[in-house]
């Protein structure tokens, strides 16, 4: 699990850290004295907060914003990460990534995964349904789906690799109902990425899932008793109360499935290293960093998903405009 | 559709799921306690002949360096952790208690940060941390754990918003500083903020791969260890799925006991 598991937490942040704050802001405007404290108007008083959010800010500025900046200016040159960078071939890097067929390959990987988060919210929705009402042994059954997600990338590649052996555990349940002529199911170029996509499909349904259901649980109930009343069957409910008051979650889910299906690394790169025609953005941007010494140019295509997640995320947030839905 | 029916598929489709998430962690679990010659005789949903048979699990962790990965993930973890709470409650103190200049530069610095993926940035940041003369220490990994996570500050502030003020203004009245009352009043009630945090971060951590494996060579953590399984071990997968297992045990173990904040950390920060 990279830390693009906090992935989701980081997508939501854009418009809620504001919120949460201009909240705070307007509360505190309203009921708060000047409080001089004991440091007095005095020149500590005045200092303090920057002394609290100096390792928070210096941190954040070294560590992503500093990398960001320079990785503009790396992919303007050619560098093999040794020595100066004194090699300025301005844009020749990014008509490289468009037009270099190896390059553009792995968006098409890229895709697998894209569709395969589809098929992941629809999952996730069908059962974050079902669990939130009245279903027996729903903790166990909640607890179920959602471990996968838990569970370390290294490991889930393995107990896969394991599971898509020839001869081994998923070529067995198959000969149980009859179909005995089994693919290589990673070894098979055509059906690999689909292979890796159902992996990753099992291991992030579960999260998925958690945040469906904490929307759909914060949904208050007398809205379904009064549908009731009104004679609305459970279908309705879904298409009227439920899918209404969850479209923030959806429109998070949608971004998520985007950038996570524009980030994936550790699934194919554990399973197959990439090879087979199994190799990701990433991983192909770490091997012309690394393997290949092109540091500029695997800059020019970091920079390029960079982009297309920061025109992604505008997108949705025109389509999912953040402002509450009113159900009543 | 007749309530008889609904009900049917309802919990034959919860069955086929718990079967899909069970299936392959149980035939992992199966390989481990088999003997080589019993693996290579059985079918991968053939249970083992002995449970008690811990050969593959002592092998598994004498024949790599597990135990000492572990040892390299908890120190990254505890220092990480302490860190990002000092650092965060920090930030979140200043946000939420004061007003002042830059304030709103320093909130949009987060903001546009968490839109930035972190596999983008990691070609340039690689540069950066062999510039600092980091690269192969653990001390790379715990600031990058530690300067990247802007959910802990956020999760912080939220939960800052509902500590009363008044409690701020009395413990001025009774002549605290504004450390004191950061140290004293604030940071003992972030107690649950705080949880959630070490849950969710410890996980995240724990579970890293990406980031040891690019800058931590001559050693392992939890992660990388599981992964050099991969190539000396080649097919003896009674050994590889001990090792699997030994690595999924402490999260079994975490999520049995610590589900509730788990669910409630995740939900905090994405419903809001």
């Amino acid at each position: 699990m990279s830390l693009s598991t906090n992935a989701p937490l980081r997508a939501s942040l854009a418009g809620s850290l504001d919120d949460a704050v201009h909240e705070g802001e307007r509360k505190r405007r309203r009921t708060r004295r000047r409080s001089a404290g004991p440091a007095g108007r005095g020149w500590i008083a005045s200092v303090t907060p920057y002394l609290f959010i100096a390792l928070a800010v210096g941190l954040l500025v070294l560590l992503t914003y500093v990398p960001a900046v320079n990785m503009i200016w790396y992919s303007l040159n050619n560098w093999t990460g040794f020595g100066p960078v004194d090699e300025f071939v301005g844009i020749d890097n990014y008509i490289k990534v468009f037009t270099e067929p190896e390059i553009f390959a792995v968006f098409g990987v890229s895709l697998y995964y894209f569709v395969a988060s589809f098929a992941q919210m629809a999952i996730a929705l069908y059962f974050a349904t079902l669990l939130s009402f009245s279903t027996r042994f729903s903790n166990f059954f909640r607890g179920v789906l959602f471990f996968p997600y838990l569970i370390n990338g290294v490991a889930i590649g393995f107990v896969f690799l394991y599971l898509f052996q020839p001869g081994g555990t998923l070529d067995t349940v198959l000969g149980w109902v009859g179909v005995t002529e089994t693919p290589l199911w990673l070894g098979d170029a055509s059906i690999a990425n689909y292979s890796l996509a159902t992996t990753s499909v099992w291991r992030y349904t579960g999260l998925n899932f958690v945040l469906f259901l904490g929307a759909i649980q914060s949904i208050p109930s007398e809205l379904y008793e009064a549908a009731e009343l009104d004679g609305a069957n459970k279908w309705d409910q879904f298409r009227f109360i439920i899918f209404p008051g969850i479209r923030r979650i959806i429109g998070l889910s949608f971004i998520l499935a985007v950038a996570g299906s524009l980030s994936v690394f550790e699934i194919p790169y554990i399973m197959t290293t990439g090879a087979n025609g199994t190799a990701t953005f990433v991983i192909q941007t770490l091997e012309t960093a690394f393997h290949f010494r092109q540091v500029g140019l695997a800059s020019a295509m970091a920079v390029v998903l960079l982009a297309i997640v920061l025109i992604v995320t505008w997108l949705q947030r025109k389509v999912f405009p953040d402002e509450k839905v009113d159900l009543t | 559709m007749s309530r008889a029916i609904w009900g049917t598929v309802k919990y034959v489709s919860l069955l086929l799921a718990t079967l899909a998430v069970l299936l392959p962690l149980s035939v992992v679990l199966f390989a481990s306690f088999k003997t080589k010659e019993e693996y290579a005789t059985t079918g991968p949903l053939d249970p083992p002949s002995n449970w008690f048979n811990l050969t593959n699990f002592v092998d598994a962790a004498v024949k790599s360096d597990m135990v000492a990965a572990f040892g390299n993930t908890l120190i990254v973890l505890v220092i990480a952790l302490a860190g990002t709470i000092l650092i965060g409650t920090m930030a979140a103190y200043a946000v939420d208690r004061f007003t002042f200049v830059g304030k709103k530069l320093v909130l949009t610095l987060f903001l546009i940060a968490t839109l930035i993926p972190s596999v983008t940035s990691q070609v340039a940041t690689f540069q950066l941390i062999s510039g600092l003369g980091l690269y192969n220490t653990k001390t790379a990994l715990v600031l990058l754990f530690m300067g990247t996570d802007i959910i802990a500050i956020y999760i912080f502030i939220q939960f800052m918003q509902s500590i009363p003020v008044s409690l701020d203004e009395a413990a001025m009245i009774d002549g605290a500083n504004r450390w004191t009352i950061y140290w004293r009043v604030i940071l003992p009630l972030l107690k649950p903020a705080i949880a959630t945090v070490v849950i969710i971060k410890g996980i995240a951590i724990y579970n890293e791969f990406y980031l040891p494996s690019l800058y931590l060579q001559s050693e392992s953590l939890i992660s990388t260890a599981l992964y050099r399984f991969k190539g000396p071990f080649g097919a003896q997968w009674e050994l590889i799925a001990a090792a699997t297992i030994i690595v999924i045990v402490p999260t079994v173990i975490a999520f049995l006991f610590l589900q509730k904040w788990i669910y409630k950390g995740l939900v905090a920060g994405a419903v809001k």
